[in-house]
């Protein structure tokens, strides 16, 4: 066994992509599969300077079509196995993403935004979270943290490993460019010394023993003969999701008791939002955040309790209307006005959300 | 009453028998031949075996190896994937000639490049059966299809692919390719077995089309079939090996 990546803790200030390299390292991750694009490229680089020192693996493939099916293969195998990707690139994934979400394949995707449609800007954006949520041809059983900080790039790609293979679901950590480019401090571990214990692998093929001898032969398909069989599985599927929904689900809150206005905000938009409600708050109104970490699963039931409480609802991302659309589906029914302030592939800033707030109060 | 069972070879699924291939395909005399060379190298328990979509598809329950049934073109990274995180493992991807060499190219182009470690086995039946008999990149010149109504136009569609001689100019010396061709099963399964074998010794790529018939949508009868087989495919698809690693080739 080679030394650990990071022993107990480690102070650090370093770029994004850099930080979710050494996160997948620190989680035991075994192999990595790749495409280049951009912004997405050092975690990579960082990755095949790191791995090989530690034992791991890498493949650059021959696009992001095969990127993600060698993930899948890799996973199969039963190697705790990501793959890292952002716009265009995450296009092209989908097709073996939707293959995942059939297969309940444990996959690992990290997404850094760029913007979109087609291929638009290299490095910033919140225009992905439609299609990493609900990509190919599916219901959307998958899990998405999309973070916000340097710290929880590192905390959500080791958690990402674990929700995927406790679960079984596809787990995208979804990020964007200014987090994977940005230099930022973080705290660095070794997830063992905090108590975090990586959740065992294991094959679905190639387990011991000769099949149809010692064991049944493991027949891994996705296609199906007849409409009630298919009913039956994604039913399952389904419900499984459903089950597990609330336990997955992730939020944070800032100052929404007694909040009027309500922003709304995910990803490293919510600095944005939280740096304003700290500025309006010091003026003396009442305005509250409300931030999904999930956003496959949403915390519908906590949404819909801050929205009902507030007298006005602002929604900002850096897209048109894909977060949204995420949100109008988990608080149907509910009076509270929305606003939106949709800057699609730009940064938001403190200052506009605190103006966009006043023309509410 | 004791009813006659068919001689299989050991590693088939006799639970998944007959199998679902149309009347007079080509697929039961390909998997045939892989099933009789993976019982002569007793490496049943060391195989993971990726089907394709296509009528390839059907092979999801036809051995007793793990097995995964990928999307359209897409069993050769599949396979990849597997081998690259395990390499105790002999992948096979299976697939026809739509799924190698036409959604599927990329793949099959850069596996060859990159001499993976796989052994890919195509079969070629000159056309898109599963969906109903389209044009192919094998349909022969004239050949007359769904998608070519009055046979295939070379100057507007062109030529076939030749698959195993465009392998063989990709990879290094370490490969094998080879075509082979169901009306010759003994062969066939000789060049499945060498494929094999090069993969077990960690050599290289290893890469073989089977000649093969689809008598549904070729609306053949069994003779037509096999003249097809034999004679028009052959004479634009020439049997024999392209690479051996260190040995002479046959053919």
């Amino acid at each position: 066994m080679t030394e650990k990546p990071i022993q107990g803790e480690k102070r650090v200030f370093m770029t994004g992509n850099e930080v979710v390299a050494w996160a997948a390292l620190a989680a035991d991750a075994e192999i990595m599969y790749g495409y280049p694009i951009t912004p997405q490229n050092e975690i990579m680089h960082y990755w095949t300077r790191l791995a090989p020192k530690h034992g791991r693996r890498f493949l650059q493939t021959e696009d992001e079509i095969s990127a993600g099916f060698t993930t899948v293969g890799g996973v199969l195998a039963g190697r705790r196995a990501f793959t890292a990707t952002a716009g265009p690139g995450n296009t092209l994934m989908q097709e073996a993403l939707s293959m995942a979400e059939m297969m309940r394949i444990p996959i690992v995707q990290v997404v850094t935004q760029r913007g979109g449609p087609s291929t638009a800007t290299v490095i910033y954006s919140q225009q992905e979270v439609t299609m990493t949520c609900f990509g190919g041809n599916g219901e959307g059983a998958r899990i998405v943290y999309s973070t916000s900080t340097h710290q929880e790039l590192y905390d959500y790609t080791i958690k990402a490993f674990n929700t995927a293979w406790k679960y079984r679901f596809p787990t995208h950590v979804l990020g964007d460019g200014y987090q994977s480019k940005m230099r930022e401090s973080l705290t660095m571990y070794d997830p063992q010394a905090r108590g975090i214990d990586m959740v065992p692998t294991e094959p679905s093929l190639g387990n011991e023993g000769t099949p149809g001898v010692d064991r049944e032969p493991n027949h891994l398909r996705n296609t199906y003969n007849t409409e009630d069989e298919l009913y039956d599985v994604v039913t399952n599927i389904m419900s499984d999701w459903e089950k597990y929904a609330p336990e997955i689900a992730e939020y944070q809150e800032y100052d929404v008791e007694d909040a009027d206005v309500l922003v709304i905000a995910h990803g490293v938009v919510t600095r944005a939002a939280q740096a304003a409600v700290k500025e309006l708050r010091a003026q003396g109104k009442k305005v509250g955040h409300f931030r999904p970490v999930t956003l496959r699963p949403i915390a519908e039931e906590q949404l819909r309790k801050r929205v009902e409480q507030a007298k006005s609802v602002l929604v900002v991302e850096s897209a048109y209307g894909q977060l949204r659309k995420i949100l109008d589906n988990a608080i149907y029914g509910l009076t509270t006005p929305i606003t939106n302030f949709f800057k699609p592939g730009e940064g938001v800033t403190a200052d506009e959300v605190v103006e966009e707030v006043n023309k509410l109060l | 009453m004791s009813v006659a069972v068919p001689q299989m070879p050991q590693c088939w699924r006799r639970e998944t028998k007959a199998h679902k291939f149309c009347p007079g395909c080509g697929h039961g005399l390909v998997l045939k031949a892989l099933g009789e060379a993976i019982d002569e190298l007793g490496i049943q328990d060391k195989i993971i075996f990726g089907c394709d979509i296509g009528c390839s598809l059907l092979a999801w329950d036809f051995f007793n190896v793990d097995t995964v049934q990928t999307h359209h073109g897409r069993t050769t990274p599949v396979i990849t994937g597997v081998k690259r995180a395990n390499e105790d493992v002999i992948g096979i991807a299976y697939m026809g000639d739509g799924g190698g060499y036409a959604i599927g190219s990329q793949h099959l182009v850069n596996a060859a490049s990159r001499n993976e470690k796989i052994t890919v086995i195509l079969v070629n039946n000159t056309n898109y059966g599963m969906t109903g008999g389209q044009m192919a990149p094998t349909t022969l010149p004239k050949q007359k299809t769904e998608t070519s109504p009055y046979g295939r136009d070379v100057e507007s569609t062109g030529n076939p692919t030749q698959g195993p001689e465009m392998v063989a100019a990709i990879t290094p010396e370490s490969a094998y390719v080879a075509r082979g061709t169901v009306s010759n099963v003994r062969q066939l399964k000789k060049y499945i077995k060498r494929a094999l074998e090069n993969q077990i010794s960690g050599n290289g790529f290893s890469f073989v089309e089977a000649l093969s018939g689809c008598p549904t949508n070729w609306r053949t009868n069994a003779a037509e079939t096999w003249k097809f087989i034999e004679e028009d495919m052959t004479e634009y698809f020439k049997v024999g090996e392209l690479k051996v690693p260190s040995k002479k080739k046959e053919g």
